[in-house]
């Protein structure tokens, strides 16, 4: 009896937190705290979580599968796979804007060069003008 | 037509020699064209070369290590239609005079790139630890396994690249310790390179940027790089 009563504390917590952690997203894609295109997995993960907490029998499918005797356990598997996706996510996305940073800076330095030439020569040209005045 | 050369300085903190640098380069040849790459210099590095007026000055805003400054140069290069690409380190390790057995081998078309390599000759006179020797070898028989092709010195930054290899090279240009990982990416994709021999000095200012603590480090990462080059797939598309 008692056993059931902790399982059952545990899940009505579990569904809780996923729901939160569900809107709270939602919460930051509206207002555009997350951009949509990096939103994805998270609110994948969301829903993902969201269901297993709720329907146990999934819970004990996916657990029997994999050959986790206590089923929730399994859900912390899923932790772990959801954060491994989104950290590997990341990975790529830094990786994306540090060499677009790189290329920035360089065109920086190119442009920055070119506009000190440019106006050299045009210093030079307006000088001589001024001079024929 | 002339051949059109851009002579590639990546530099940081060498105020002690870059002016004299820029000097000797103009005076041997003045058609050549100078691109100094000030990578972030903490000291007037960038505005000593200026004050020169003999060579372009990229002042990069903040320091982004040397494959991005020679990268920058190739950015330059392939901007301004150059034939000829020569990276040349700034801290006075190359000599001016052997330019033009770098540039001979690229301009008469019998490679696509030319290295400077210390270790072509027997009495080569450049004497190192005997710890970056065995680094040095070891990068010798990877490459070899990894792209049929022998180059003796990965390391050696002083190099001359023709015009497809800036249009490659200027999108793909590997970030730190970069010039052995170059070595594999062109070879895998299918530039020839040829060694010729080229006297290395002590460096007259500066410090090498592979120390003893990081010696380790540096190995590893490198031949990672070297073979994820390898694996990858082919990057080149067809552009002349």
């Amino acid at each position: 009896m008692i056993t059931l009563f902790v399982i059952q504390k545990m899940q009505a917590f579990a569904i809780a937190a996923s729901i939160l952690l569900f809107f709270f997203l939602l919460y930051l894609i509206r207002k555009k705290r997350i951009k949509e295109e990096f939103s994805l997995l998270w609110l994948f993960f969301g829903v993902v979580f969201i269901i297993f907490s709720t329907w146990r029998a999934g819970l004990d499918f996916v657990a029997s599968l994999v050959g986790i005797a206590y089923p929730p356990a399994a859900m912390f598997l899923l932790f772990m796979l959801a954060f491994f996706f989104i950290l590997i996510e990341f990975s790529t996305i830094i990786s994306r804007l540090s060499d677009r940073n790189k290329n920035l800076t360089q065109e920086i330095g190119l442009l920055k060069m070119e506009l000190r030439n440019i106006k050299t020569r045009f210093d030079k040209v307006y000088g001589e003008e001024e001079q024929k005045k | 037509m002339n051949t059109r050369v851009l002579i590639i300085i990546p530099a940081y903190n060498e105020s002690s020699t870059i002016s004299g640098l820029i000097r000797s380069l103009k005076s041997f040849n003045p058609d050549w064209e100078i691109l100094v790459v000030n990578d972030g210099s903490t000291d007037n590095t960038g505005a000593l070369a200026e004050s020169t007026g003999l060579a372009g000055v990229v002042n990069l805003p903040y320091n982004l290590g040397i494959g991005a400054s020679v990268q920058t140069g190739f950015k330059y290069a392939y901007e301004q239609d150059f034939d000829v690409a020569l990276q040349f380190d700034g801290d006075g390790q190359h000599q001016v005079e052997e330019i033009e057995k770098l540039l001979e081998i690229v301009t008469k078309n019998e490679a696509d790139v030319a290295i400077g390599s210390r270790f072509n000759k027997e009495h080569s006179g450049f004497k190192s630890q005997l710890l970056r020797r065995v680094g040095i070898k070891i990068f010798e028989y990877f490459s070899f396994v990894l792209i049929r092709q022998r180059i003796t010195d990965h390391t050696s930054g002083f190099r001359a690249f023709n015009k497809r290899t800036i249009a490659f090279l200027k999108d793909n240009y590997p970030l730190d310790y970069p010039e052995p990982e170059v070595v594999i990416l062109l070879g895998r994709n299918g530039f020839k390179m040829k060694e010729t021999f080229t006297q290395m000095l002590e460096r007259q200012g500066g410090i090498s940027s592979i120390s003893i603590t990081k010696g380790p480090y540096y190995m590893i990462k490198v031949l990672l790089s070297m073979f994820m080059a390898s694996i990858r797939s082919k990057q080149i598309k067809a552009k002349s």
